[in-house]
Formats: structure tokens, sequence, C-alpha cells
């Protein structure tokens, strides 16, 4: 049977969602930016600084073993929350741009050339457009953008007509971080890989909100950040093919990413240490672990009803303000509320939405581009999460029409 | 709230709504643009200069209410001053703007003293200083400035 979502009970879980904001209770809109973190994973943190803490991978002490147990058994768990094969296959970074400036360099390097595409989408965040930029710039490879349409969707007939045996890469991403399309990625790696390209999906704003199945997607690198997924800043994942990592140079030199040094001769590591040099955040990923526990605990059968109820309601009260413009109308959408006002810039809303406790982004959402694609010079962006509430959508709409009274 | 109130008075919506001086000037002969890489605000300024004496000045762009306001009431402020009036109006501004605890000099500043509300902003600060910002660096021959 399955259990209700009790959200008010969910929301005891976060002890930051007890906070107030100048002076009225703390409504939390800016899930797209960073998530807030459950109770267990703030112990799961303390813990491991209180009982555990060591290097891991290097000591015969107990503690070192501990941590070490720790530390891989959030790699097994990340790999079962993602359905990929094996644990070798999941790299620890510190975020999605790591994770992306990481096949940029080793990838990239290696395998693309003068004349050769990287293919990405008119809806990137800055840091799946900037790595590729500048691997262009270095190897003379050239950047193409599938463009979207009105609504936020790609023109998938216009993918189709980019694909070529000069693709040697197609970068996209999952859910848009600034209009919150649902990007057919499925569909999108098939058809990449039908001209033997691979495929990286930038998975940082999809991991909060939807399963994802690196078995079925069958896409060649995947990538997202633990922050975004009620887990701690300061670590995240990629995902590779085993095949594909194992052919490529390592990233960062150093510690923990060797087998032996000499001056005449240096063995890399096998994977996944091969890409971890250096110390790794240790409670990071531990912390990112029971992040992944909390939310199999909810599940994202109940997770994705909740959201999606949320969100129609949302665009419906949103909608229904006059002057108000939602920007992004993708057939589906995960949890983002992007819009502008005719009445008022988007830093005027932020500001005045702050001031009633209310936090939501306001700016391009380092996604420039999909600015310049609306003609918008910015929009102001509600995201959710699991824990928010019709109350919440009700706030900002009421927090809205504030924003009406002071500019009319 | 007090504080919005302060942040948003009367004067600074009515120019956000119908700024002064919001054009390009054609016979300019200093030209400046402006930008604000965290919110993506953009201003151009331009000014025509007679024997030291700011003859024309307009701006164009697209921002906030804060920065709108501020750069159209910047211009009423500066047009027909002496650029070194012109950059001592600027040091008082930059002195309101980012000194909360300080004093208001307002013989110089006069109804720009509406925007000293946005000193308990922090994350708007910016958004008031682009154009000051931009007309200094105008005044200087730079042609561009950011505020970063």
């Amino acid at each position: 049977m399955t259990k209700m979502f009790d959200v008010d009970r969910i929301r005891d879980d976060f002890p930051i969602l007890k906070q107030r904001v100048n002076g009225n209770p703390l409504v939390y809109l800016d899930n797209g930016a960073t998530s807030q973190k459950p109770q267990s994973v703030i112990d799961a943190i303390v813990d491991y600084y209180t009982t555990t803490n060591s290097n891991v991978h290097r000591g015969v002490h107990t503690m070192s073993q501990q941590a070490t147990d720790g530390y891989e058994g959030a790699r097994s768990k990340i790999r079962q929350f993602i359905n990929a094969g094996k644990d070798e296959e999941i790299i620890f970074t510190r975020n999605t741009t790591e994770g992306l400036n990481l096949v940029a360099h080793s990838y990239g390097r290696q395998n693309i050339r003068s004349g050769d595409d990287i293919i990405v989408s008119n809806m990137e965040h800055h840091s799946n457009i900037v790595p590729w930029q500048m691997l262009c710039e270095e190897n003379g490879a050239n950047l193409k953008v599938v463009p979207i349409d009105d609504s936020g969707e790609l023109v998938m007939d216009e993918y189709q007509k980019m694909l070529s045996s000069r693709t040697k890469l197609v970068s996209i991403t999952h859910v848009s971080n600034a209009l919150g399309t649902i990007l057919p990625a499925k569909q999108i790696v098939d058809m990449a890989h039908a001209h033997g390209a691979p495929v990286l999906l930038d998975g940082a704003q999809a991991v909060p909100h939807m399963p994802v199945d690196m078995k079925e997607l069958d896409c060649d690198f995947y990538v997202f950040s633990g922050h975004k997924l009620f887990g701690p800043t300061g670590i995240g994942i990629l995902y590779g093919k085993e095949d594909y990592l194992n052919s490529m140079p390592p990233f960062l030199g150093g510690g923990e990413m060797i087998k032996s040094v000499t001056f005449e001769k240096t063995i890399y590591n096998d994977l996944p240490y091969k890409f971890e040099g250096g110390t790794p955040d240790i409670a990071g990923a531990i912390g990112l672990g029971a992040a992944i526990d909390y939310v199999n605990g909810l599940g994202f059968s109940r997770i994705t009803a909740h959201e999606e109820e949320l969100l129609q309601y949302g665009t419906e009260a949103l909608e229904s303000i006059a002057g108000v413009h939602i920007v992004g109308t993708a057939a589906h959408k995960a949890g983002i509320l992007s819009f502008v006002m005719d009445a008022a810039h988007p830093h005027d809303i932020g500001t005045i939405l702050d001031e009633q406790g209310i936090a939501i982004r306001t700016g391009h959402h380092c996604a420039q581009p999909v600015m310049q694609r609306f003609q918008i010079p910015a929009t102001a962006r509600a995201s959710l999460a699991f824990y928010n509430t019709k109350e919440d959508i009700d706030a900002l709409v009421k927090g809205i029409d504030r924003v009406i009274e002071v500019f009319s | 709230m007090s504080g919005l109130s302060d942040l948003y008075q009367e004067i600074l919506l009515e120019h956000n709504s119908k700024p002064r001086n919001f054009k390009a000037v054609e016979d300019a002969n200093q030209t400046s643009e402006g930008y604000n890489p965290l919110c993506g605000d953009q201003i151009t300024l331009s000014l025509k200069i007679v024997g030291g004496v700011i003859d024309d000045v307009g701006f164009q762009g697209t921002g906030c209410a804060i920065s709108r306001a501020s750069a159209s009431m910047m211009t009423q402020s500066i047009k027909g001053q002496s650029v070194e009036q012109a950059e001592h109006i600027f040091d008082a501004f930059h002195h309101m703007i980012t000194e909360p605890e300080g004093e208001i000099d307002l013989d110089t500043l006069g109804d720009l003293e509406t925007l000293s509300g946005v000193n308990e902003y922090p994350t708007r600060i910016k958004c008031a200083i682009l154009a000051w910002h931009t007309m200094k660096a105008a005044l200087s021959g730079d042609t561009q400035v950011t505020t970063e």
C-alpha cells in the first residue's frame, strides 16, 4: 500500500524550514539554486567528523577503514540510485561543473579535433557551454547549438539535422534550470548513437525530481551535484561508462590517482580512483549517501506526484494574475516556475518577496542564452522541492500581489 | 514594512516609469557602457562635454527600478554641471550608498537622497551604483565598466 505523502511531517525533517526571515516564516522556493538538508544528512556529517574522521584508502588503522567504508558505501548507494552497472563508473567530483570540465579536459582533448562538432542546446547552464567553448578555442572544433521553440522545447528536427559523422560529443541538459523543460533524454541519446557520437547529460536539475536510470538512458556520461539533491555542497558525481573512463587520461594528477610513482614512470590507478586525485570530500560523499537514503525513503513515485500537483497548482495560480507571464511552458516540466512581470523587473520582485520571507532566484540563472532567446534580461524563478506546499505557492501569489501594489 | 517603503519611494517609482534623459545624445563625445554581470543590468551612457561642462547627457539600457531611477536622477543632477562637480556628486552619492552610518551631503545630493534607502539592501547597492560608475568611466575616457 502506498503511504500518504505527509508534507508537514517531511518538513519537520528539515530544521531550516522553521527559520523566520525578515519577520516572516521562511518560504523557500529557490531549490533550483540549492536544496535544503534533512536532519539525517546534517547528522551524518556531524557524526562522521565526531567519530570517524580519517583519510581514506591509505591507513591501516581502524578509523581509516571506517572512513573508507563510509565513502565507498556512499559510492554504492549512488550507483544504485542511478542504476549504473558498476561502482567503478561513479566518480566523485566537487559538483556538476567539475564533472563537465573533467569530460572536456580528459575525453575532449583526447578525442575531439579541429573540424569536429560538439552539440549543445540553447537552454544550457553556462557550465555546459563554457568548458566546450574553451575546448573549441584550443582545438578548433565547432560548437553547434540546437535551437529551442517558444515553449522551451528542443527543436528535434534541427537536432537531427546537426548530427553527422563529424559529431564527436552531444552534451545536453536533462532538465533546464531556467525553464524547467524535461528533455527527451533517451531519444537524444539514441539519435546521437546512430551517428556514433557519445552523449553527456547534465542531470543537475533532474536528479532531485525524478528517477534516472543509466542502463535505460544508455547515455555515456551523466553529471550532477549533491547539494541540489538534499546533500551537502562540495560533492558531485560524474557517471561514465567504464569503457570510456578506462580509455580517458586522468584529470587531476596527484595522490590517490596513482598506483606507483617514480621519476621515470608513473602508473595510474584503476577506476574510479584514476579520476579522484587528492583527498576527496569524504564527509560530503557520506552526506550525499544519507541524502539518497532519505529520498529513497520517500520514493520518487510519491515525490513526483506531489511535485507535479504543486507545479500545476503554481502554474495556474501565476497564469491567473494579470501582468504575470510564465517563461517556459513545455509540456513536460519539473519543479521550475520562471516568470516575468509587466509591472516590475525580476530584481525588484526578488527584493519585495524577500521582505515577506519568500526566497526565489532572480536574474539570468547562469543561462544567458536562454534570456537572449526569449529577449528578456532576466526572470524571477520559483523552484520547487518535495517539501514545498500549496501554502508556499499561496504565499508567492500574495507576494506578487504586493509587488503589483508597490509598483501601481 | 518600513524598509520596503523607504526603498521604493514614490519619486523613485516615478523616475522608473518615466525616466528622464532616456536617449542617446547624438553629438556625444564621451560614451560608456556599464554592465552588472550578476543580474544582467546594462546601461549605455552618452555625454556631450563642452569646455569642461556636461552640456547634455542621456542613458539607455535595461535594468530594475532602482538602477533605472538612479540613472535617471543622476542625469538630471549632472546636466549643466562641470566635470569636477559631477565627480564631486559621484563621491557624495557613493558615500551615501556604501556608508550606512555616514552623513549624507544633502547640499550636493538634493533629491538623490531618495536613494539612500538602498544602503539597507546590500544585494541592491550594485543596482543603484551602476549608472554612476558608468558616468565615472565615461569621464575618464573608459568605454566599458562592470560592477564586479
